[in-house]
């Protein structure tokens, strides 16, 4: 088995009187994709906000790599290799694609004032290293030739393309998408399940999925996790989930 | 048609009454009381024939749009020769610019180099706000809260312990930027309307400490007799002072009160060039890529790692460093300074520039800075309207040219 990457514990989140996420527990492996699913308003989304550290949770542990990230800054916790996507597309939709890639690298570069204002050789080759790494994983999304395009100009498809690619010239260990596939077209979701794939079998990282699209969450999970109403219901291999008695009645309703 | 003509009845009206109320009528004094004073006939004929071209403007707007609309848009962009022409030939235009920069003093009258030298402190100030305010999207109402910072920073210090301008252009610079570092760390968590409300407070912190603060900042009385600016020991006065040279004895030239107001001059060119070489460097550094990015959108930046309070905090020193900057020499070339100088009109005046230039548009904020300054120049019989043709200048842009004089377009990184 495989090392524990992300180990949450009890993940409680509560709004006022409203009990968003319920004890929730999840584990992620290295290598792994792990998938949340569940109904619209479930607390998938919470979930992320939870571990991104967009929320502070009301209870629960968070343990990444062995750490607790509990305390943690959104963008401490981005820092230790574990980065998130949005449910709608967050780019700087008025710079370019390549800029998009570089912001995202923004603290593997020399940011002193000094080196950039005289453009010290330390400075270059951060620089140079950063930009050699976004061209490698624009290459990877197939966007490159796009590369000088205002990111705003993409097709939609491009865009959530560009998002992944943002995130991985970050270096994380663990991708969060959030619903990547909602508004892509059958070809584009294609794609997209090959690219999942590609970063767990080629890049060696792990990814944690919130999505809708049942054909490519139970096409490339290696563990499905069920919410509903904040609550865990279910979890297993996608065929266990899929023949739960509790998770259909909670997609298709009592009979 | 109806609806055009309550427009133009309405928009007469207003007209009609703000013309009445600012050249009607006046206030004066009749011995020992106040009178309200009518205008004259001539006066009030012109007050009606405003109004009935408000009048008639207004009925007729949409036809005189289209009429307008028909005058094809000069396309400037056309006007600029094409990529690699281009690129040879901008560092001469630069280089003749420069040149001409310093010839041009020498053959003017002394009014007009003074003129210009204060469009170049204006400059000056316009480029530091427009990283806080056009690149990092912070709205700053008390920024010259940081220019009194660099400018009694030296008239303190001159004045206390005969430090040489040129010593306290850096300390004031990093004094400014201290204070931007003290004020921001506090507020930046503040968005939008809240940052706006709360720098303005601390401009008017600053300027009422200093009115107050009497033993040490002379309060109202402002502090005199600045030293100048010296050219390597060099001074520019008639006489010099203990064991100084001056410049005219040392070349052996007569002496003449043009040379230091041409000697200013140069500084402030100097410091500009400086100040426009630093931006254009940061806003090519990852930081000014980071200012942009998180002015687009905050959420992603925190979720990839960026820390958005020291960017934010960043934008915020280095823009008041260069008030610092552009304050020393202002106390400099004064040789008198008093909170007058500070007040909040300034912070307007100066954030009138960033947003008439166009935001973040480097050459935007200097055609502005020279407009703004040089327009009440040459307007001067109507000083007195001098507020309301600002106000009727920044709705006419805001109206028209929404995006500013020169609209911004940042030098984009580009894959070759």
């Amino acid at each position: 088995m495989s090392q524990l990457l992300l180990d949450v514990n009890e993940l409680t989140m509560r709004f006022g009187g409203l009990l968003a996420v319920n004890a929730v527990n999840l584990k992620v492996r290295n290598r792994q994709i792990v998938s949340i699913i569940g109904p619209n308003g479930a607390g998938k989304t919470t979930v992320f906000n939870c571990l991104s550290g967009f929320y502070i949770p009301t209870d629960g542990s968070v343990l990444f790599n062995g750490d607790q990230l509990a305390g943690l800054k959104d963008f401490q916790i981005s820092r230790k290799g574990l980065v998130r996507t949005f449910q709608h597309v967050r780019l700087f939709s008025k710079m370019t694609v390549i800029e998009n890639m570089l912001v995202a690298q923004h603290r593997h570069l020399n940011t002193n004032l000094f080196a950039g204002m005289f453009k010290t050789p330390s400075y270059r080759r951060l620089e140079q290293e950063a930009m050699d790494r976004a061209i490698y994983w624009l290459e990877e999304v197939d966007l490159l030739q796009h590369a000088n395009r205002e990111a705003g100009y993409l097709a939609y498809g491009q865009q959530r393309k560009l998002e992944i690619a943002r995130c991985m010239s970050t270096q994380p260990e663990l991708l969060l998408l959030d619903e990547p596939a909602a508004g892509l077209n059958p070809f584009e979701t294609k794609e997209l399940d090959q690219l999942i794939i590609r970063l767990r079998d080629e890049h060696e990282i792990s990814v944690l999925l919130i999505e809708h699209d049942m054909g490519l969450v139970m096409g490339i999970s290696d563990h499905i996790y069920v919410i509903a109403q904040g609550t865990p219901l279910a979890d297993g291999t996608p065929d266990e989930v899929k023949q739960n008695p509790d998770v259909i009645k909670a997609y298709l309703g009592e009979s | 048609m109806r609806g055009s003509l309550y427009n133009a009845i309405f928009a007469a009206g207003i007209t009609l009454v703000l013309a009445c109320l600012m050249l009607g009528v006046r206030l004066g004094a009749e011995g020992t009381t106040l009178a309200v004073t009518g205008a004259g006939a001539d006066r009030w004929g012109w007050i009606l024939a405003g109004v009935g071209v408000v009048f008639f403007g207004q009925l007729f707007a949409n036809q005189v749009d289209a009429l307008f609309g028909r005058i094809p848009k000069p396309n400037l962009s056309a006007l600029k020769p094409q990529g690699s022409s281009w690129n040879t030939l901008k560092p001469w235009l630069l280089s003749a610019l420069v040149v001409g920069l310093l010839v041009w003093p020498f053959m003017v009258s002394r009014g007009a180099v003074d003129l210009a030298t204060l469009t170049l402190i204006y400059i000056m100030l316009g480029l530091g706000l427009n990283i806080v305010v056009g690149l990092a999207g912070l709205l700053d109402l008390g920024y010259v809260a940081f220019y009194a910072v660099g400018a009694y920073t030296y008239a303190l210090l001159s004045e206390y312990f005969g430090f040489s301008f040129w010593m306290c252009l850096p300390i004031a610079a990093l004094l400014a930027a201290t204070f931007g570092f003290i004020l921001g760390f506090p507020v930046l968590r503040l968005r939008g309307d809240y940052l706006a409300i709360v720098t303005l407070g601390f401009g008017e912190m600053i300027r009422i400490l200093l009115n107050n603060w009497t033993s040490i900042t002379g309060g109202p009385n402002g502090i005199s007799g600045i030293e100048k600016p010296t050219l390597f020991g060099l001074e520019f006065s008639r006489r010099a002072s203990e064991g100084n040279q001056t410049f005219h004895e040392f070349f052996g030239i007569d002496y003449s009160s043009g040379h230091k107001v041409i000697f200013l001059y140069l500084i402030a060119v100097l410091l500009v060039i400086i100040v426009i070489y630093l931006i254009n460097r940061l806003m090519r550094m990852p930081i000014g890529r980071a200012w942009e990015a998180l002015r687009e959108d905050e959420i992603a930046c925190r979720s990839l790692g960026l820390n958005r309070t020291v960017i934010k905090l960043s934008a915020f020193t280095l823009g008041a460093s260069t008030a610092g900057f552009a304050g020393c020499f202002f106390a400099a070339r004064q040789g008198f300074i008093s909170p007058e100088s500070f007040i909040f009109i300034e912070s307007a005046i100066i954030l009138a520039i960033v947003v008439l230039g166009g935001m973040g548009s480097q050459i935007g904020v200097i055609l502005a800075a020279i407009v703004m300054t040089i327009l009440p120049e040459l307007a001067r019989e109507f000083s007195d309207y001098r507020m309301l043709m600002f106000g009727l200048l920044m709705v006419v842009m805001m109206r028209w040219r929404p995006e500013g004089l020169v609209p911004m377009k940042r030098p984009h990184l580009e894959l070759k």
